[in-house]
C-alpha cells in the first residue's frame, strides 16, 4: 500500500498529515467518534537515523506537553536503523533510545498509542518505531523482521536451507509477519478486505494497559511458550526474598 | 590464597559475570533468582547443534549496595556474546518488573544492569528482539516508580544493537574504556555501505567511533572509570543518588541536548573533528593517551548533564 | 551434539558443606560446569553436553582419572562444553570439586 492508501483508509473522515524532513510525518487525524489523534511516522522506507528520531521524538514529546491525552498513531515503512559512521559517531544509540523514552512516556501519561507498520522495519529501527508502542499492526504488505535469512545464516554459518527448513517449525527467529503475530510482537494483521477505520478506532478506544502484555500473549499463541512463564517465575522469586 | 585478589580489586573485563556481580556488591549479599540449577536454559539453541547455559547467559538476582537493597541482571558476554534470547531476555523483564512492583515497598533501592551484549541473538532473532523492546518499556515504568536504573559497561561485547538502545535508556551510565556502545556493528555497516563507510578491522576508528571514549565526551555516558570493579562499584554508589527522573522535563532537556550535539557536530566524520571543534586539548590523542590522561580533560559544555 | 553420563565410585564423601557452585563459561574452547551435592556419599556422576562428537572415549578417560584423583563423593558434575581440552576439562572439574569446599 502506498502512503496516501494508508492514510485514506485509516482516516477516512480527514486528516492532515505532512511529510517532513528525513522520511519523517507528522500531523493530524480524525477518528469517526473519537476526536482527534496526533499521527507521526518515518516512511518512504527510510532508515530511521538521529535526523529522523530526534524529529519524531520532538513530535512525540509535543503530543505530551499539549495534554489532553489524544492517542498517537505511527506509521512505519522504514527499514533498519541508518547504518552509517556518521550516525554511529554521535551516538545512534541515544537517539533511537530517545525515541523509545519519549514513547514510553506518552504512555505513561495516558496517551494510546498503536503503531501502524504497512512496509519494512528491521532492528533498531523495528525497536524504536514500531515495537514502542502498545498494540502493533500488520497492513497488506508489511515486512517486518530483526535480520534477514541470509544474513543470519551468514552470522550463524547454518545453510539458508536449513534455516528455511528450521523456519517452519519455529517462530522464534524468522521475518514475516507471521512468527512476529505468535510470539506477541504483532498485535493484529488486517487484510484488505477489512473496514480500517473501524478496526483502528476499537484498538484506540482500549485503555493505556499498566503492563505489557506482550509475554502472555506469545505465550497464549504459543508462539513463545517460555517468556511470560520465566519472567514470572523470577518476579515470584524476588517476592519472596522481599 | 593471599597473592589472589579480593573480588572487587579484580579486573572487570576480566570478570565473568558472576565474579562481577561478586566484587560489586558488598560481601556474601547477593541471592540469585532462577539460578542455574533450575536449568532454565533455551530450547532453541540444540536444532543449531549449540550448547546453552544452565543460566542462558543472565544472572540475575538482588543484593546490597554500600547496605541499600539493589537488584542485579549481570550477562555473560563471552556466552553467546551476551546476546539476548527468550529466556535470557524474560529474566531480565521479570526482575525490571518484580523491582517495579515492589516500590515504595521495601522494594530495591535501584536496578543495576551489567550489559555485556552483541545485541539480539540471532537464532532466536524475534524473540530476543521483542524481549529488548519489553526490557526497554519495563526500564521506562521502573523509573517511572522512581527507582533508577544503572548500566554498567566494561566487558568485551560492550553494548551492540538493542543493548547499546537499552543502555541509553538508563537512568545513569557507567562505562571504561575497553567498552563499544553502538548499534549497527562496524562489520554489518561495512557490509552494507561499504569499506569507505566504515573499514571494521580499522580498530582505531572502531574505537574512535563505537568506543565508551567517545560516549563519554559528548554525554553519551555519565562516568568513565579505570576499569577494576571497584571502579564501577564506586561509580555506582555515587550515581544512585543523582538519578534524574523519568518526566517530561527530563526528556525534554534530552531533547535539546542531542539536537544540539547534531547542530555542533552533524558535519563531523570522526571523533578528532568533534574534539577539535569542542575545544579540546591534543584531538588527534584522545584515543591514545592513559585513563589518568584522560579522566583530566574537561568535558566538553553539554556532556555533563541530568538529561538521560 | 553429544550428551552422555559418566558414573562412578568414590573413596570418599567431597569435603566442605556447599551444596552448589558453578565455574567456568561455554564459550570457545572452554566449559562450564554446574556441581551439585545430591548423591550419595560414595558416588559421582558428570553429565557432560558437547557439540564436539566422537570423543567419547576420552571424556570418560579424563572423568575417571578425575573421580580417582579427588575423590568428589556425593557430586554430580553437569557440564556445558564449548570444545575445551582434555586439560582444561580435568583442571575445571577439580576447580569446580575444590569450590564445593569453600564458605558459599
Amino acid at each position: 500500500m502506498t502512503l496516501d492508501e494508508v492514510l485514506a483508509s485509516l482516516f477516512p473522515s480527514g486528516h492532515q498529515v505532512e511529510r517532513g524532513p528525513s522520511g519523517t510525518l507528522r500531523g493530524t487525524a480524525k477518528i469517526d467518534g473519537q476526536g482527534d489523534v496526533t499521527v507521526v511516522g518515518i516512511v518512504g522506507g527510510t532508515p530511521l537515523g538521529v535526523d529522523g528520531a530526534i524529529l519524531l521524538a520532538g513530535h512525540v514529546l509535543a503530543a505530551v506537553e499539549a495534554g489532553g491525552r489524544a492517542p498517537i498513531v505511527v506509521l512505519v515503512d522504514t527499514a533498519s536503523q541508518n547504518m552509517a559512521r556518521r550516525d554511529e559517531l554521535l551516538g545512534l544509540n541515544e537517539y533511537l533510545a530517545h525515541l523509545a523514552k519519549s514513547l514510553a512516556l506518552a504512555s505513561a501519561h495516558g496517551h494510546r498509542i498503536v503503531s501502524v507498520l504497512f512496509g519494512h522495519a528491521a532492528a533498531g529501527a523495528f525497536i524504536a518505531a514500531a515495537l514502542s508502542s502498545q498494540s502493533l499492526v500488520a497492513l497488506p504488505g508489511a515486512e517486518p523482521s530483526v535480520m534477514d535469512l541470509p544474513s543470519i545464516s551468514r552470522v550463524t554459518k547454518l545453510p539458508l536451507e536449513q534455516l528455511k527448513e528450521l523456519a517452519k517449525t519455529t517462530p522464534i527467529f524468522a521475518p514475516g509477519i507471521e512468527p512476529l503475530f505468535a510470539i506477541g510482537a504483532v498485535t493484529e494483521t488486517w487484510t484488505a478486505d477489512q473496514p480500517f477505520a473501524s478496526r483502528l478506532a476499537a484498538l484506540l478506544r482500549q485503555p493505556v494497559a499498566t503492563s505489557d502484555l506482550r509475554d502472555g500473549i506469545g505465550l497464549e499463541r504459543k508462539g513463545r511458550l517460555l517468556a511470560h512463564k520465566i519472567a514470572e517465575r523470577v518476579a515470584a522469586e524476588a517476592a519472596a526474598h522481599a | 590464597m593471599s597473592n589472589l585478589l579480593q573480588p572487587h580489586e579484580a579486573d572487570w573485563y576480566e570478570a565473568s559475570a558472576r565474579e562481577r556481580v561478586a566484587g560489586l556488591l558488598d560481601p556474601k549479599s547477593f541471592v540469585e533468582f532462577v539460578g542455574p540449577e533450575q536449568r532454565a536454559m533455551s530450547p532453541h539453541l540444540a536444532q543449531f547443534d549449540l550448547t546453552g547455559a544452565f543460566d542462558d547467559g543472565i544472572v540475575v538476582g538482588r543484593g546490597r549496595l554500600d547496605r541499600q537493597e539493589v537488584f542485579v541482571a549481570a550477562q555473560e558476554g563471552r556466552f553467546m556474546g551476551g546476546a539476548f534470547g527468550e529466556v535470557h531476555g524474560a529474566k531480565l523483564l521479570g526482575l525490571l518488573r518484580a523491582a517495579r512492583d515492589g516500590a515504595g515497598r521495601g522494594g530495591p533501592r535501584a536496578v543495576l544492569l551489567l550489559l555485556d551484549t552483541g545485541g539480539v541473538r540471532l537464532q532466536e532473532a524475534n524473540a530476543g528482539e521483542l524481549a529488548i523492546s519489553e526490557i526497554i518499556n519495563a526500564i521506562a515504568q521502573v523509573r517511572s516508580a522512581g527507582i533508577p536504573v544503572l548500566g554498567l559497561v566494561g566487558g568485551r561485547a560492550g553494548a551492540f544493537g538493542g543493548g547499546g538502545i537499552i543502555t541509553a535508556c538508563c537512568s545513569r551510565i557507567v562505562v571504561s574504556e575497553h567498552a563499544r556502545v553502538s548499534v549497527s556493528g562496524p562489520e554489518v555497516i561495512e557490509t552494507n555501505k561499504g569499506v569507505e563507510e566504515f573499514d571494521s578491522k580499522d580498530r582505531a576508528l572502531v574505537w574512535r567511533v563505537c568506543g565508551v571514549r567517545t560516549r563519554y565526551l559528548t554525554g553519551g555516558a555519565d562516568c568513565y572509570v579505570k576499569g577494576s570493579i571497584q571502579d564501577f562499584r564506586e561509580a555506582a554508589i555515587a550515581l544512585i543518588a543523582h538519578a534524574p527522573p523519568f518526566e517530561l522535563a527530563t526528556l525534554n532537556a534530552e531533547q535539546q541536548r542531542l539536537a544540539e550535539r547534531l547542530e555542533r557536530f552533524g558535519d563531523c566524520r570522526d571523533a578528532p573533528e568533534i574534539w577539535r571543534k569542542a575545544g579540546l586539548p591534543q584531538p588527534e590523542r584522545i584515543a591514545e593517551i592513559t585513563d589518568d590522561a584522560f579522566l583530566a580533560i574537561q568535558r566538553p559544555t553539554g556532556a555533563d548533564h541530568d538529561a538521560r | 551434539m553429544e550428551q552422555f553420563q559418566v558414573r562412578g565410585t568414590a573413596k570418599k564423601r567431597a569435603g566442605g558443606h556447599r551444596h552448589q557452585a558453578i565455574t567456568g563459561v561455554n564459550t570457545s574452547g572452554n566449559l562450564e560446569i554446574l556441581v551439585e551435592r545430591v548423591l550419595p556419599d560414595r558416588e559421582c556422576l558428570v553429565d557432560v553436553t558437547t557439540a564436539v562428537t566422537g570423543f567419547r572415549a576420552i571424556w570418560e578417560a579424563v572423568i575417571q582419572e578425575f573421580f580417582e584423583r579427588s575423590s568428589p563423593g556425593g557430586l554430580r558434575f553437569s557440564i556445558n562444553d564449548g570444545g575445551a581440552r582434555p586439560d582444561t576439562v580435568t583442571l575445571r572439574l577439580m576447580q569446580s570439586a575444590r569450590l564445593m569446599e569453600t564458605e558459599a
